[in-house]
């Protein structure tokens, strides 16, 4: 947490230069993105899920938030928290070196955090990471999106993520290689650039071990649900 | 000074609505300082006046000024209590001098746009003096040694944004080349009810905030049935592989702003009174933050006279695109009693500002349909067309008319393709100076003085990195193309080649150097620079007194800049060798190059910079003349 303390400082501390006309070109902001803030519709209790990130910095060097997890049945099933030091290393492209913390399911865990974050070509957002966990754990996530405008407001968003771990932790249910495929079609509505409600299905299976934990629990391995929710920015 | 007024807090002031501004309508001002009897007559014809101020002493007051152009009270920053600020008409010859108040909670300044004068007058904090505080008042006063159509403004923090701008004219000594019965200032500019550091903020989080015009599925649809699936693919995939949008005209739209001429909105509209037969100048000052337009009079051709407040030889057009900070003067004569449209459409069509020329303010003027939204072609990348797949719309430009271009099309796209994974560089070239920026370019000299620059077009290793997202692989001068959206539109457009000087070159020695200037941005992160490097971290240009050089932009992105050099003319290399024109702000169209001459006459600091408010804060150099 220090090195983020010193960061954070080293950001906000970062030379203010005279411009002609007192304008700084280069301002410290903030912005804060609920990318997915949803109900899952299930046949037991409807899950909330959320996805978001948030960031503070400049145009280069920002100190990025991520989170997403899952409430249902009055307490949290899933909680993930990454803190990370992002920095442009290419016109579309930043690095992102920090922390993960896995809080639900318990036991938590934690990870280092290594990432590339950015816009592919053909416009595809993409977020790829390595994760390195304690007792030789290691675990890789692909995210894609890609946004096809139906029109300038009414925007169809199909994304996919991909989970993968090194080896099996019976503790959190996850199997080796393979765990988890996440695909979604989501259509949403931009009322305003910053406020947007959609409607979509969301499609999750999980493979290998991390199934056969599943079932051992008495869980389903795929499942497919109609959601809907808001997504907003600041 | 009476004005010795403590620093006002916006919200502490009381304004009676009374006092509110709805457009301009300040009225007053305008008896007759030394009018003749045909300019009082002028400036009494047009419905919703601007104040006029003239002589040579004036007491400007810059202060917080209630206006509602939405429907929404807002909150200006006025001149004299009016948006635009008041004409200031001045004489040739004449030693003006100009008591600045600023009665704003934060400094300020007025920077007279394309007026040559001693450095310490220019108006620019931190480059040609210390701003204005709050409560304080500078004084400006310097000698007139030229005549024609300028404009002020402020140059502190995003003021021009908010109001703080207005016109100048400058009568000549000499009589003018061409005559007229009336006068109207025409001013163009851009309101937005948002706080422009907003505006600013929203550009940095999300680039494509106010672009309401990008490309949907009913598009691709569309280009599938009209062109086929393979050559569809063909024209998308450079743009895809880019990730570049052909709908990136401007980065503030029509969607915030409110396009105003003479400070009426599109609804109330400007009127300006003729009579049949009379000839009417229009002085068209471009005075927004971010917005071109593309002007014209259905119904009246308009014959150009002057450019950037200078005469040129007259030339007569349909439309002319004016960039932001430019100006125009037109002569128009109607020949009817009716009532004519004048139109300004934004250049990306997402609004206009409009006025009327009637013999009789009961008549009303149809209003034009905008045009189609302009999209970019591969030429606004700097891309190379001779070798593309043949499937593409050049929109008709031929390329082979260009006044200056002399450069053979030799990139491929190949090469294109492979600069692209340059991307990964790193910047340690962020260190190299401009003094060594200047050495590499200085080498080879060649193109003729009027003609144009043949020096062949270097990316300093500064350009790559994070920072920039593209670099024109093949740049092309294009002075006789009108532009993006303007191409073959059936009418006659202006272009900057058909720009000449009503008077020879005034300096035509050859130039003894040559700086390539590269307009540089990464649209996504919206950051903006020159030769990669932006202003907080760039050394300043240097030029020796006295001599003559030749500037060249390479513009690497795809925007339209319209770059403003102080204290110094900017001498237009179109190609008419013995005539070129003088501007003090040249457009440099996306993916082009452009050069022009400048004489260091001027001794000092000078401020030099892309006049796009958003973009002025990187895109921006200190000159030094010594």
């Amino acid at each position: 947490m220090r090195a983020y303390i010193v960061l954070l400082i080293a950001i906000f501390l970062s030379p203010g230069f005279s411009h002609a006309g007192g304008m700084d070109d280069d301002p410290l902001l903030t912005m804060l993105v609920v990318e997915q803030l949803e109900i899952r519709v299930t046949d037991g209790e409807d899950p909330l899920v959320w996805e978001a990130e948030g960031w503070i910095g400049k145009d280069l060097n920002k100190f990025w938030i991520k989170t997403e997890g899952e409430y249902v049945d009055d307490r949290v099933e899933e909680a993930e928290l990454q803190m990370l030091y992002s920095r442009a290393l290419a016109p579309f492209w930043d690095l992102q070196l920090g922390w993960r913390h896995d809080i639900r399911p318990t036991p938590e865990r934690d990870w280092l955090a290594l990432g590339m974050k950015g816009l592919a070509p053909y416009y595809f957002d993409v977020d790829a990471a390595l994760f390195l966990g304690d007792a030789g754990r290691t675990a890789a996530r692909l995210q894609a999106e890609y946004e096809l405008m139906l029109t300038q407001k009414l925007v169809l968003i199909p994304e996919i993520e991909l989970n993968l771990h090194g080896k099996n932790d019976s503790d959190t249910g996850t199997g080796s290689g393979l765990s988890d495929i996440e695909a979604g079609l989501r259509l949403r509505y931009e009322v305003r650039r910053e406020f947007a409600p959609y409607v979509g299905v969301n499609w999750t299976k999980l493979y290998g071990k991390t199934a056969d934990f599943a079932r051992d629990e008495g869980e389903d391995v795929e499942d497919v649900q109609f959601v809907f929710g808001v997504s907003f920015w600041f | 000074m009476k004005q010795k007024t403590s620093i006002l807090n916006i919200d502490e002031i009381y304004l009676p609505r009374r006092e509110f501004v709805k457009g301009v309508a300040m009225g007053g001002a305008l008896l007759g300082l030394g009018f003749s009897p045909s300019r009082l007559l002028a400036a009494t014809g047009s419905t919703d006046s601007q104040p006029v101020l003239s002589g040579t002493n004036f007491n400007l007051n810059l202060a917080p000024q209630a206006v509602n152009y939405t429907g929404r009270e807002r909150i200006a920053t006025a001149v004299n209590g009016s948006v635009p600020g008041p004409v200031l008409r001045w004489r040739e010859g004449d030693k003006v001098t100009l008591n600045v108040t600023n009665q704003l909670a934060e400094t300020s300044s007025i920077h007279w746009h394309g007026i040559i004068l001693p450095h310490e007058m220019d108006g620019v904090p931190d480059i040609s003096f210390n701003g204005i505080g709050p409560g304080e008042t500078f004084r400006y006063q310097f000698d007139l040694k030229q005549s024609g159509t300028y404009w002020y403004h402020s140059h502190s923090g995003f003021q021009e944004q908010t109001g703080l701008y207005g016109p100048i004219i400058v009568e000549p000594r000499e009589p003018e080349p061409f005559s007229y019965d009336r006068d109207y200032v025409v001013m163009l500019s851009d309101w937005s009810d948002e706080d422009p550091s907003n505006i600013y903020s929203k550009l940095k989080k999300s680039s494509g905030y106010y672009n309401f015009a990008e490309r949907t599925v009913g598009d691709l649809t569309h280009d599938i049935q009209q062109k086929g699936l393979a050559r569809t693919w063909a024209d998308r995939s450079m743009w895809n592989q880019m990730r570049m949008s052909d709908r990136d005209l401007s980065d503030v739209t029509g969607y915030t702003y409110t396009f105003l001429m003479n400070g009426q909105t599109p609804a109330d509209g400007w009127t300006g009174l003729f009579k049949r037969g009379e000839k009417i100048r229009l002085r068209i000052i471009n005075g927004s933050a971010m917005s071109f337009f593309d002007v014209r009079i259905p119904g009246l051709e308009m014959t150009v006279v002057a450019a950037d407040g200078q005469n040129i030889e007259p030339v007569t057009v349909d439309e002319f695109r004016i960039g932001v900070a430019e100006t125009y003067d037109v002569i128009v004569a109607p020949k009817d009693d009716r009532a004519y449209c004048l139109f300004a459409q934004a250049m990306d069509r997402t609004g206009y500002a409009r006025g009327t020329l009637t013999p009789d303010p009961s008549l009303s003027a149809d209003i034009p349909g905008m045009d189609p939204y302009p999209i970019l072609s591969h030429q606004d990348m700097g891309m190379d067309m001779s070798n593309m797949s043949g499937s593409m719309d050049h929109t008709g430009h031929d390329m082979s008319g260009s006044k200056n271009t002399k450069e053979p099309m030799g990139n491929d796209m190949s090469g294109n393709k492979g600069s692209m994974n340059h991307m990964g560089h790193d910047m340690p070239g962020n260190e190299v100076s401009m003094d060594d920026m200047d050495d590499l370019f200085e080498e080879d000299m060649s193109g003729q003085a009027g003609h144009g620059s043949n020096t062949k077009i270097v990316h300093p290793p500064t350009e790559f990195g994070p920072h920039v997202d593209a670099r024109a692989e093949n740049p092309q001068a294009r002075l006789d193309d009108p532009g993006v959206g303007l191409r073959n539109n059936g009418r006659r457009v202006l272009t900057y080649a058909d720009l000449r000087n009503i008077h020879p070159t005034p300096d035509p020695r050859e130039p003894e150097r040559e700086i390539q200037l590269h307009l540089t941005g990464n649209m996504a992160r919206y950051m903006w620079s020159i030769n990669g490097i932006k202003y907080a971290d760039a050394e300043p240009l240097r030029f020796k007194y006295g001599e003559r050089l030749r500037i060249t932009f390479v513009n690497d992105t795809m925007m339209n800049h319209p770059m403003h050099l102080h204290g110094m003319w900017s001498d237009l290399e179109t190609g008419e060798g013995q005539q070129i024109p003088r501007k003090h702000t040249v457009i440099v169209q996306p993916g082009s190059k452009i050069s022009y001459l400048v004489t260091a006459d001027a001794r000092g600091e000078w401020a030099y910079h892309c006049h796009l408010l958003y973009h002025m804060l990187g895109m921006f150099r200190k000159v030094v003349v010594s």
